[in-house]
């Protein structure tokens, strides 16, 4: 069964086309990687499909539902999280701040709660916290920076605590935009094991963009493969890494004729 | 010199600048949760007081109704300025950003000529007048008590921001809107309502100011003084606009008792002037360094 299904996605910055009927399935459960050289549009679909771009064409369902028409903070709230390219955590505040807001739309006091209900919004609030600290903290092994500034932390930790953010949101749907990007050797194999145990663990389906085709390789499910806005493979990260059409867009036709020669 | 006299004009002084520093916090609101420095902050003040002279002396409306009236509808405006001068204008330049409020500004001034004319019009004494006698120091009761007033609006709109989740999610929209529409937060609503929110805080200042002295366009002009003390407090800062409001409502009052009403305005703007010939990056500004 597919949790998420992008069908005839069609999206373009001026003449350009980012995106040309791309059609995806995410099956439940599973890790689904979108990969392909620089410029293919793997980032333009992840900003379609979690509501950062409105595509001129297709249809995004996700958990049964059609969500085409719905903004990106009210998908946020119905279990579709992302991390970022580029780190993108609040700056000064907190570790555990910035977790903490990954579990905020799940809060309900409102204006009135502040003002009269002072005790009913602490209650909420220490239930948030414990939550947090048991599924996200500990499962991320982040305990130890939990009360550092984010501006404090090594690179690769900050990934890190990006993704305990997402994590709190309770996410069915978990996409990852480049998680190991810029990482050394020691924090790849970290984020990889940290990717494989939430889905295993969790159970949450995890789609991911990445250039690091090591890690893809590893640990996806399925792969989907995007060239200049159209797919044009998908399947298990072996039948993919056979595919002519896959060797030609990385490697160049000439390579791809070498090695079916 | 006169300790006594110094005495009483700096704690009048001060008292007075508890409606500044609401006026102050006008412009941090809008700058923390939208980066947009809103230049018809004075108007919006001056609209308020207009809405309210409307509701109470025109439709002899009482007080409380009248408030009540005026706040929504300034409110209101809020909203579709938001949704109509600065939503438009989002991913542009600052330049054309500030050039639209201070166009905003040019507007609501030229409206309120048109519909209530240029003449001073007077708002009934809203606060009590009754003294309070410190030994010999006479602190008059309409400046207490709108130092009150100022004081629990302040109060209020921080422990909103730090308490319930609408202020949680302005502030996390505020610092990185893209991050908090991902967290799931409606990053146009927080806008809207930081909008609304100025509003209110300037419709409250205005009337405040209007019914210590008189109501006319020009009441707005005060903000811009105001301004001035902020940005050398620092933007973004509830307790620099506290700081701000407090400088002004001093300078002001000591600038009257020792120099003369004249001087009364300008005094402000240079201090300021002086303070970051020295001091560029503000009081309690943070000095960038660039890495080359």
């Amino acid at each position: 069964m597919n949790i998420l299904e992008a069908e005839g996605l069609t999206l373009s910055f001026g003449g350009i086309r980012a995106l040309a009927e791309v059609s995806v399935a995410v099956p439940k459960g599973g890790i689904t990687a979108i990969i392909g050289p620089n410029g293919a549009g793997k980032t333009s679909l992840f900003n379609a499909i979690s509501g950062f771009y409105r595509p001129e064409r297709g249809t995004i369902r996700f958990d049964g539902a059609d969500v085409t028409r719905v903004p990106g903070h009210a998908r946020a709230a119905l279990g579709l999280a992302r991390t970022f390219q580029n780190v993108s955590l609040f700056r000064g505040m907190t570790v555990l701040d910035n977790i903490k807001l990954g579990g905020h739309h799940r809060l309900r006091t409102g204006i009135l709660g502040a003002m009269g209900y002072l005790g009913r919004a602490a209650a909420e609030e220490s239930r948030l916290r414990d939550e947090i600290e048991r599924e996200v903290i500990d499962f991320l092994e982040i305990d130890h920076i939990r009360d550092l500034p984010i501006d404090a932390l090594a690179y690769g930790l900050q990934k890190r605590v990006e993704l305990a953010r997402a994590l709190a949101m309770q996410p069915k749907v978990l996409m990852l935009d480049e998680p190991v990007a810029g990482m050394n050797r020691e924090e790849t194999e970290d984020m990889a094991r940290f990717i494989l145990d939430v889905q295993e663990e969790r159970g949450i389906t995890v789609m991911l963009v990445e250039h690091d085709m090591g890690l893809v390789m590893d640990i996806s499910s399925h792969v989907v493969v995007l060239n200049f806005g159209q797919v044009i493979a998908s399947g298990t990260p072996a039948e993919v890494r056979q595919n002519p059409a896959v060797i030609a867009a990385y490697l160049g036709e000439q390579a791809a004729k070498q090695r079916a020669a | 010199m006169d300790w006594l006299l110094l005495a009483e004009f700096s704690l009048v002084g001060l008292l007075s600048g508890g409606v500044l520093a609401l006026i102050a916090l006008g412009f941090v609101l809008v700058y923390k949760g939208t980066r947009v420095i809103n230049f018809a902050m004075g108007e919006f003040m001056m609209i308020g007081a207009y809405l309210f002279w409307t509701a109470n002396v025109f439709l002899k409306l009482p007080w409380w109704a009248a408030l009540a009236l005026t706040l929504a509808g300034i409110a209101v405006l809020g909203a579709v300025v938001e949704r109509f001068v600065l939503r438009p204008l989002a991913g542009q330049p600052v330049i054309s950003i500030v050039m639209a409020t201070i166009g905003l500004g040019a507007v609501l001034h030229g409206v309120a000529e048109a519909v209530w004319g240029g003449a001073n019009l007077s708002l009934p004494q809203l606060l009590p007048r009754t003294p309070l006698t410190l030994g010999e120091i006479l602190l008059p009761g309409q400046v207490l008590w709108s130092f009150a007033l100022a004081v629990a609006l302040i109060a209020g709109f921080t422990a909103y921001f730090h308490l319930s989740k609408g202020g949680v999610s302005m502030r996390a929209a505020a610092s990185d809107p893209v991050t908090a529409y991902a967290m799931g937060i409606d990053v146009r609503r927080t806008q809207r309502l930081t909008w609304m929110f100025a509003g209110v805080t300037g419709a409250v200042a205005g009337i405040i100011v209007a019914s210590m002295t008189s109501l006319s366009p020009t009441l707005g002009t005060v903000a811009l003084g105001v301004l001035a003390v902020i940005i050398l407090g620092g933007l973004d800062s509830i307790a620099g606009a506290i700081v701000a409001g407090l400088i002004v409502g001093l300078l002001e009052s000591l600038t009257v008792a020792f120099i003369g009403g004249q001087a009364r305005d300008l005094v402000p703007y240079l201090v300021v002037l002086v303070i970051l010939m020295v001091r560029p990056y503000g009081l309690f500004g943070t000095r960038d360094i660039e890495r080359l």
